[in-house]
């Protein structure tokens, strides 16, 4: 039993290793400018979607508000490069490092909500910010920042004419992301945190530090997140507070995830897979026009699958259960 | 040697309901003590309370020769108090292995030491051929297992049993009294509160009853049954007087 465990465990890094090698080599044959875009978009979204699925999938802490984190790593970067020169990869760790204590600091008094309430104190939350932010002169307020281009470099991680860094730094963070789940997942953390998921009484029962879990996977969850928004502000190069912080980027974390397979390895990049492209191909085809077909063509497609497929796209993937003898 | 679980005058009261009133009880090591009693007894709020659920309103709580009062249930459990719940528990979307894992990780850091280790619980808990199976799949009876071996799991010194032999079939619950001997037999202590008496009875050393809030009587399980005050508090004053 053993053995199989961890020839799954293997498996599944294996196939992870081929589809980011597969991924890595896509720009090869793919050189519109707009498929590029949506592939640079996907496996962004796979990515947060995947740390997104950390604290929410995992641990049973659904947020709706880790647009909230987003933002302050796009903020973080981006007043430390503007205002004091600091490069962008230092801003995005210490982005991801104030959304991991800022993420401590809300959950000091929210991990106590269950359920409902916790969905609702992040939506909360994360609606606080961006006003906060709207009305910071000091942060640009309502119009933002404009990143000052000072040509392609890769120390200063901004490119024109080439949109192939940014593709590959997507694909790193999504990459980085599966990883940590995968790792984590095998851990006394991963442990913890399903236990705390599906019955906080009985894993208290059992040793489990029910509230220290959950400040662990808000880190974690909001660290790799803020890495995704510095990212983000990099990539189109200009952010104010909606474009960063509004409430569809917590939409685009959670969707993936509970479309793929909520609290699962693969789910994320599995719905970022399907969705994102969906998403941006009917916004791109239908123009301004059409603003709320791609709205209604993937509020449809999440009906018709929780409706379908409770547990999300992947369930469709998994072995027949096995159900050996009752003793 | 001193006992392993003590109370000293615990009360606990819910608003004006006062469930558990100046109960003072001791369990010595590698005894199994029965906790019985009618319905609202106080039975499961003093189980809660040794447990470390919440802590008592008046009254001091000793385990292992140490005040655990205060202490929270995840502290207790690192401490060597183990405990099932009387309406399962189980962590519904993780399979057997998995939900025993996590009990043994509060020994084991090493993850491949806690699957070792859950292994063994299954094997010794007769659910080794369910380790792959997701909890919501189980029977009810194997779900009470369940509940065993995850405590078991955390290897404790005082297992805290709350009713996990009420509502099976008389074959089921032999196999569950073999099961609570065997842990007996690795030199883990047993408290545990029962409903069904006939099979309680001839498996505990010693037991006490509780009515309204108090300890009633204590003893020798053959001598508790014919105790006219346990009678009356379980039948009613006219069968007291026959007996």
């Amino acid at each position: 039993m053993d053995k199989e465990f961890a020839a799954r465990r293997r498996r599944d890094l294996i196939i992870a290793a081929v589809l980011a090698g597969i991924a890595a080599l896509t720009p090869l044959f793919v050189k519109d400018v707009v498929v590029q875009n949506i592939l640079i978009l996907t496996l962004m979204y796979a990515g947060l979607s995947q740390s997104w699925n950390i604290l929410s999938g995992y641990c049973g802490q659904i947020s709706l508000g880790h647009a909230l984190y987003f933002g302050l790593g796009a903020y973080t970067t981006e007043l430390l490069f503007t205002k004091f020169g600091v490069l962008p990869w230092f801003g995005m760790l210490a982005g991801g490092v104030v959304s991991a204590l800022i993420a401590m600091g809300l959950g000091y008094p929210f991990f106590r909500l269950r359920g409902h309430y916790f969905v609702i104190a992040t939506i909360v939350i994360a609606e606080i910010g961006l006003l906060l932010f709207h009305n910071w002169d000091w942060a640009g307020a309502a119009m933002g920042i404009t990143i000052p281009i000072r040509g392609d470099s890769w120390l200063k991680f901004q490119f024109l004419r080439t949109k192939l860094p940014y593709f590959y730094f997507a694909l790193a963070l999504c990459c980085l992301a599966w990883f940590v789940t995968w790792w984590l997942e095998d851990s006394k953390w991963g442990f913890w945190w399903r236990a705390v998921k599906d019955n906080p009484d009985a894993a208290e029962s059992l040793g489990v530090d029910v509230f220290n879990s959950k400040m662990g996977a808000a880190a974690v969850s909001a660290f790799l997140v803020a890495v995704g928004g510095s990212f983000y502000a990099q990539f189109v190069s200009y952010i104010d507070p909606e474009s960063v912080m509004g409430f569809q980027f917590s939409l685009l974390m959670a969707l993936p995830a509970v479309l793929g397979g909520i609290g699962t390895l693969w789910g994320p990049v599995l719905g970022a897979a399907i969705l994102i492209p969906l998403t941006e191909l009917t916004r791109f085809k239908f123009g301004g026009s059409g603003r709320g077909v791609d709205l209604i063509v993937y509020g449809t497609l999440i009906v018709l699958i929780s409706l379908a497929l409770p547990r999300g796209l992947l369930s469709l993937f998994s072995r027949p259960k096995k159900t050996g003898a009752a003793r | 040697m001193t006992a392993l679980l003590e109370t000293r005058g615990v009360w606990q009261r819910f608003g004006g309901l006062v469930a558990n009133s100046d109960v003072s009880i001791s369990v010595g090591r590698g005894e199994i003590v029965g906790l019985i009693g009618p319905n609202g007894a106080g039975k499961s709020t003093l189980f809660n309370l040794i447990a470390g659920v919440l802590p008592p309103t008046q009254g001091s709580i000793l385990f292992d020769g140490e005040d655990v009062t205060q202490m929270p249930a995840a502290q207790r459990c690192q401490r060597g108090v183990g405990r099932t719940f009387q309406v399962v528990k189980s962590f519904e979307t993780m399979t057997v292995i998995d939900n025993v894992i996590v009990g043994a990780l509060v020994r084991n850091t090493v993850m491949r030491e806690a699957r070792r280790k859950a292994h063994e619980v299954l094997e010794f808990t007769g659910l080794a051929a369910r380790a792959d199976v997701l909890a919501s799949d189980l029977v009810p009876a194997e779900k009470r297992r369940l509940e065993v071996a995850r405590a078991l799991a955390t290897e404790p010194k005082l297992l805290l049993l709350d009713e996990v032999l009420t509502g099976l079939t008389p074959t089921e619950a032999q196999t569950g009294v073999a099961l609570v001997r065997k842990v007996r037999d690795t030199g883990i202590t047993v408290l545990m509160v029962e409903h069904v008496m006939e099979i309680v009875m001839p498996l505990v050393d010693r037991a006490i009853v509780l009515d309204l809030g108090k300890v009633l009587v204590e003893g020798k399980p053959a001598d508790v049954v014919r105790d006219p005050k346990v009678i009356k508090a379980y039948l009613g004053d006219r069968h007291a007087v026959g007996a």
